[in-house]
């Protein structure tokens, strides 16, 4: 337990310093506007698929319909600060509370569905969102939401991504995050050992869209603008594909997906018309070569390059 | 301490069980055969709550169950072993004994409970970090068990353990059942193997396409003609 603790403060240090050194660089325009931008996005993407990966790939519940929920956060959470002036740290609750709240309603029904049924019923959900607010005039229907002022910056993207991995991966090292883990390798199994299976997938489920609201507050927050068109389901598939690039499961896959294919796409922004081509090979040939994604649902560790994995006492250390 | 009474239950239209009554009495083993499609694994699916019936109810000790959901009838005492083993693949022995314990709370008899799993099936110690997807298949059935056992039930659920393992596993299987039992667990078994199954249980239903055709203890099964023509070979 001690040891856990310990490697926790270790990995916060390290946030720390990480951010430290990002901050100077910005501050001292080693890294220029452009890069400024696409680190920013490269946090929010992270916070994305951190979150679609505890629905995906710890609970084993194939949910495609996260661009609903970002959708949801961005909008409410402009609404809180434009339309009723309030600070932007409460946009930020307000925007993951309603995201949440619509992620659980959303959720007991839908997840009595499983495997590709489930994946339809959350794709056509986060179209429904996307065409209701297309429809509402009250946040600007098709034009979208404008004139949101910018409070996101990197210091904000930051700290609410630590959070955020922090949270997810100590839910999963949790009681309800084992019975997650245990409805992804089993369900029937899962409930003839006393797991209520629908509580922990709504659960997942409710957590993993609350945080992709928080994400939708600081999107809309960077941009200055909410417009239907960001959240449509290829926005989606963009969230999916770095889950399942990482690896299905492993927390640090869903970082370095998010991060490998942000940075992708703005290394490539030069040359649009490559931009997709590569990014669909990057794909192929992983898919080819390593369908578990980049990490299968291993975590980063130093244990990884040892010889023969690092599965022994995998247990023990848990204890 | 199990009473199942007149229970119907049916797949969409079909009409699975039709009308089963079964009494497990504390300490027994009561074992159900029956060939292909008789619904054997749907009583006891139905026991443990994975299915509901449509009507008829189930008493474990004396409270009705029927229509409880499954999670709430494990921590009732009552745990089922299902068919095919299901145990979850890419986790470690342990931490599928682990799981097994999800609803206790009480940490130093968990801890001793695993002893006994382990003296119980000495393979499992030997593979305690071993990713369970890699082991046998009479190997995952033990886990299983022990799995189930970790929960502490009072009434075990066993669907088909001897499926698909080589005749010596079975009888090492067959030879587990009863040290549990012998240890205070009720057990009601689900087999296909009626020789095997007979020769451990105290009581036998024999099931024919949702009915049951015989009841009686497992000696005069054993030996009842009709019986043995049907399942005994003879």
């Amino acid at each position: 337990m001690n040891n856990i603790r310990k490697r926790d403060i270790m990995s916060l240090i390290g946030c720390f310093a990480l951010y430290v050194v990002m901050q100077l660089m910005i501050m001292f325009e080693i890294i220029g506007p452009f890069w400024e931008l696409n680190i920013v996005l490269i946090g929010i993407n992270i916070i994305l698929s951190v979150s679609l990966n505890l629905i995906n790939g710890y609970t084993g519940q194939f949910s495609i319909g996260h661009a609903g929920f970002l959708a949801v956060g961005a909008y409410t959470g402009a609404i809180v600060t434009v339309k009723l002036g309030l600070p932007f740290e409460l946009a930020l609750i307000v925007g993951t509370i309603c995201a949440g709240a619509l992620g659980f309603l959303i959720g007991l029904p839908t997840l009595r569905l499983q495997g590709d049924y489930l994946a339809i019923a959350t794709l056509g959900l986060g179209e429904i969102i996307r065409i209701c607010i297309l429809n509402i005039e009250y946040v600007g229907g098709a034009s979208g939401l404008m004139g949101i002022p910018r409070h996101t910056n990197f210091a904000w993207v930051f700290l609410v991504g630590v959070i955020v991995i922090f949270f997810i991966k100590n839910f999963v090292n949790s009681a309800p995050g084992r019975a997650c883990l245990a409805i992804r390798e089993n369900e029937i199994a899962a409930e003839t050992m006393g797991i209520d299976t629908t509580k922990y997938k709504v659960m997942a489920f409710t957590l993993g869209a609350a945080f992709a609201g928080t994400a939708g507050v600081l999107f809309s927050h960077y941009f200055y603008i909410a417009h239907p068109a960001s959240f449509t389901f290829m926005r989606s598939f963009d969230i999916l594909t770095m889950v399942v690039l990482g690896g299905l499961g492993s927390m640090s896959g869903a970082i370095t997906g998010a991060v490998l294919l942000t940075g992708i796409s703005a290394f490539l922004a030069e040359y649009p018309e490559w931009r997709m081509v590569i990014y669909s090979i990057t794909l192929i040939v992983l898919m080819l070569y390593r369908p578990q994604g980049l990490f299968g649902n291993k975590e980063l560790s130093l244990k990884m390059f040892k010889l023969g994995g690092g599965n022994n006492g995998r247990t023990a250390e848990g204890k | 301490m199990l009473k199942v009474n007149n229970i119907d239950v049916y797949y969409g239209a079909i009409h699975a069980i039709k009308g089963i009554s079964i009494q497990v009495a504390k300490g027994e083993i009561v074992t159900l055969v029956g060939s292909n499609g008789a619904g054997k694994s749907t009583t006891l699916r139905t026991i443990s709550g994975l299915l509901k019936p449509k009507s008829g109810t189930i008493l474990f000790e004396d409270n009705r169950i029927d229509g409880s959901a499954a999670h709430k009838i494990v921590g009732m005492g009552l745990c089922q072993v299902p068919e095919g083993r299901r145990v979850f693949s890419n986790m470690t022995v342990m931490e599928n004994l682990e799981l097994g314990a999800y609803l206790r709370t009480d940490k130093d008899e968990i801890s001793r409970d695993f002893e006994d799993v382990f003296r119980k099936f000495p393979r499992l110690a030997e593979r305690k970090f071993q990713v369970a997807g890699t082991l046998s298949g009479g190997e995952q059935q033990m886990l299983a068990m022990g799995r189930a056992l970790m929960s502490k039930p009072r009434l075990l659920l066993l669907d088909e353990p001897s499926m698909g393992l080589a005749p010596l596993l079975v009888k090492e299987i067959f030879y587990i059942i009863q040290e549990i039992n012998e240890s205070g667990t009720t057990v009601l078994l689900v087999e296909q193997n009626a020789n095997m199954a007979l020769s451990i249980a105290d009581k036998a239903y024999v099931l024919e396409t949702g009915r049951i055709a015989l009841a009686g203890t497992a000696k005069e099964l054993a030996s009842s003609e009709a019986v043995r023509k049907a399942y005994l070979g003879g």
